[in-house]
């Protein structure tokens, strides 16, 4: 493949973010799966960057990547898997840190929600002793005793302190993500990765959650990389989007205007597939994407979206695509948006 | 037999699915009783889309179990084709020609070890359906976008994608030509690409077939892409339906409103987020029963318009809501709006 996405940054498409130094910068980063049948590249080549306080979405299909690169952010890979290029986590590389740093790292640097909260839990340990024990392993002096730090944070994610002598069972679960939120900050962490969060959640118990992500995050200056494939609810927490396909981001900018006014038709069939209610374009008329996301060990040659795009070219099966700019603090790696 | 599939023409007046003061009650702990489903009423026109629409708990899905004949209804009862519905093995064996139902979860619904060609000949098989069993099984396979339909007679359910898998689920149903489809949650665990198909092909399926389809969710954007009418579910009763117009339009009950504000949008409406989850059915609230929740009776609302006392200790059943038109089958269990159509017939 032709395209090196680190040229990008000569092109005058510097990373978006200005002034003060990312709180979290990923620079060139590659994952490539171990198999029997060979290695499985999920991840070709991905940069980004996360300011302190910010709200960063990351949507795609299952199978894009997304969840691989959560997972590649605090070194959770299965063994044997390939990793380079830089995840910087205040300008210190977490792909290099030594085993014992990296301990520290997570949780108090940045810590992760995983989706299914139904099964991450211990069913058979109180609630507030799963916290207690994630609190006595990372942090060296706390405030208070490690009970009532608990009790703080149960009462942070809006679950009664009583709660703590539960065990997971007794609680829903909505009930049960706030405990897995609460674990994740027990902490401090700078970075949350929230992958999926609310996917298995009803709507009613989504929206609180959703609004407890928003106030932790005005809180306590915590930045958020929030991975789902629904783009509205991304829309609806974020201040910017990035949509990854095949391994690599295809679009990013301000959330809002991706998910108002995509440039790249990956983007665009991504937002139509969650309808405004109201609109008649909507009625009797779901929209989706036909075809699959492709095989990462044979991907289509040019533009890796061009089998399934409904807008393609002559020239996208030969075209290697880029992060191209479109418009002011947007990117799209599609030739159109370089308007020829 | 009523099990002949028929033309939504044929069926003349009669919902082709009636519900009467439908219940389902379990026995908890303690001796406590959950009324899961509790007094539901609804009728079911041939060739109608339509969404059953509530959170976790709320009895949807025991309510779309009942239907199906594997819960006893603890009290009223299920109406197919003008007929109460039996609970012997033959005349259930023979309904669920008739009415079929998908799930959530394709992968958990399919079995491992067999073929998509024997998931879907199997309901063929169970039914002693005679004719060409392999003609049958590669036009619902074709008709549920597999095509060309050999290809996929060999294959197993890992060896397809998700939306693959979910399409084999719907050709396993539909290769009975049932007249009514029960889909609970149908898109609800796919990715957001193969959602849009997904509910594409249910559309179609009512276009070219007549099946009538009561889907199950949660999700609001389903209904508006597919439903024509809504019933909205609280605590095992039926608070709110009409057509997906008016009640997505015009929502009158404050549940269905609170649902309505919590869908995630780029322009949000205020969000009107309901503390807690779906309460307890085994301790269903006196009164209305969405009172504790209720933002009409949080906020003195209720206290205002003279209600509170009706909120807090009257029990209420679906009333047309005012203003609809006289057709319309806009119905809200809300003494709010109850209170509203009585000020309305004074003052006319």
């Amino acid at each position: 493949m032709s395209t090196d996405p680190t040229s990008s940054a000569s092109t005058g498409t510097e990373p978006l973010v200005d002034a003060p130094a990312p709180l979290l910068s990923v620079r060139d980063l590659h994952v490539t799966y171990k198999t029997a049948a060979g290695g499985v590249p999920a991840v070709r080549g991905l940069d980004l960057d996360l300011a302190a306080g910010e709200t960063l979405g990351l949507a795609g299909e299952s199978g894009c990547g997304k969840s691989t690169l959560g997972a590649a952010l605090l070194r959770l890979l299965p063994r044997g898997t390939q990793v380079t290029g830089e995840v910087l986590l205040d300008g210190e590389n977490v792909l290099a840190m030594k085993p014992g740093r990296l301990r520290a790292v997570r949780w108090s640097g940045m810590a992760i929600v995983f989706q299914g909260a139904l099964h991450t839990l211990n069913p058979v340990q109180k609630i507030g002793r799963q916290i207690e024990e994630a609190i006595d392993l990372h942090r060296v002096a706390g405030k208070g005793s490690p009970r009532t730090q608990v009790a703080e944070l149960l009462e942070l994610v809006g679950l009664p302190a009583r709660r703590a002598d539960d065990y997971p069972h007794l609680l829903s679960g909505g009930q049960r993500q706030r405990v897995l939120i609460a674990l994740a900050l027990s902490c401090d962490p700078k970075l949350l990765v929230a992958d999926e969060p609310t996917t298995a959640l009803d709507v009613m118990v989504q929206a609180q959650v959703l609004r407890l992500l928003k106030s932790l995050q005005a809180e306590f200056q915590l930045a958020v990389l929030f991975i789902t494939h629904d783009l509205s609810t991304l829309a609806a927490v974020c201040s910017r989007i990035a949509v990854m396909y095949a391994g690599r981001i295809v679009e990013e900018g301000p959330a809002q205007e991706v998910f108002a006014a995509p440039a790249h038709p990956y983007t665009r069939a991504l937002a139509a597939a969650f309808p405004v209610i109201g609109d008649p374009a909507f009625r009797h008329n779901p929209s989706g994407l036909p075809g699959d996301p492709p095989d990462p060990r044979n991907l289509p040659t040019g533009c890796p979206f061009h089998p399934r795009c409904p807008d393609i070219r002559e020239e996208c099966p030969h075209t290697a695509v880029e992060l191209w700019p479109a418009g002011p603090e947007r990117r799209a790696a599609c030739v159109k948006v370089l308007g020829r | 037999m009523a099990a002949q599939p028929a033309s939504s023409a044929s069926t003349g007046e009669a919902p082709l699915l009636e519900l009467h003061d439908l219940g389902v009650h379990y026995r908890g702990a303690h001796g406590s009783i959950a009324r899961a489903v509790d007094g539901v009423n609804l009728a079911l026109p041939a060739g109608e889309v339509l969404a059953l629409v509530g959170e976790s708990g709320c009895g949807k899905t025991t309510l779309a179990r009942s239907i199906m004949g594997l819960v006893r209804p603890t009290t009223g009862e299920v109406r197919y084709r003008d007929e109460p519905l039996r609970y012997d093995r033959r005349s259930l064996r023979d309904y669920r020609r008739g009415v079929q139902m998908i799930f959530q979860d394709p992968t958990g619904a399919l079995n491992v070890r067999q073929t998509i060609y024997e998931a879907v000949a199997e309901g063929l098989r169970i039914q002693k359906v005679g004719g060409d069993e392999q003609a049958l099984v590669a036009a619902a396979l074709s008709r549920a976008g597999l095509r060309p339909p050999e290809r996929f007679f060999t294959l197993y359910p890992y060896e397809v994608s998700g939306g693959q898998r979910q399409r084999v689920v719907i050709a396993g149903a539909m290769v009975l030509e049932p007249g009514l489809l029960v889909a609970d949650e149908p898109v609800s665990s796919l990715d957001a690409s193969v959602r849009g198909e997904i509910l594409a092909l249910m559309l179609r399926l009512v276009r070219e077939t007549g099946v009538t389809i009561l889907v199950v969710t949660h999700d609001l954007g389903l209904a508006w892409n597919i439903a024509d009418r809504i019933a909205v579910m609280y605590l095992g009763r039926i608070v709110e339906q009409g057509t997906t117009e008016e009640l997505l339009g015009a929502p009158r009950h404050p549940y269905t409103r609170a649902l309505l504000s919590v869908v995630p949008e780029a322009a949000q409406r205020a969000p009107q987020i309901l503390s807690g989850e779906a309460p307890d059915p085994t301790r269903i609230p006196a009164g209305c029963r969405f009172h504790p929740r209720c933002p009409l009776v949080a906020s003195g609302e209720a206290e205002r318009l003279g209600i509170e006392a009706l909120c807090r200790g009257e029990d209420l059943g679906l009333a047309p809501v005012p203003g609809a038109a006289p057709s319309s089958a806009h119905q809200a269990a809300c003494h709010a709006v109850t209170a509203a159509t009585h000020e309305q017939g004074v003052s006319a």
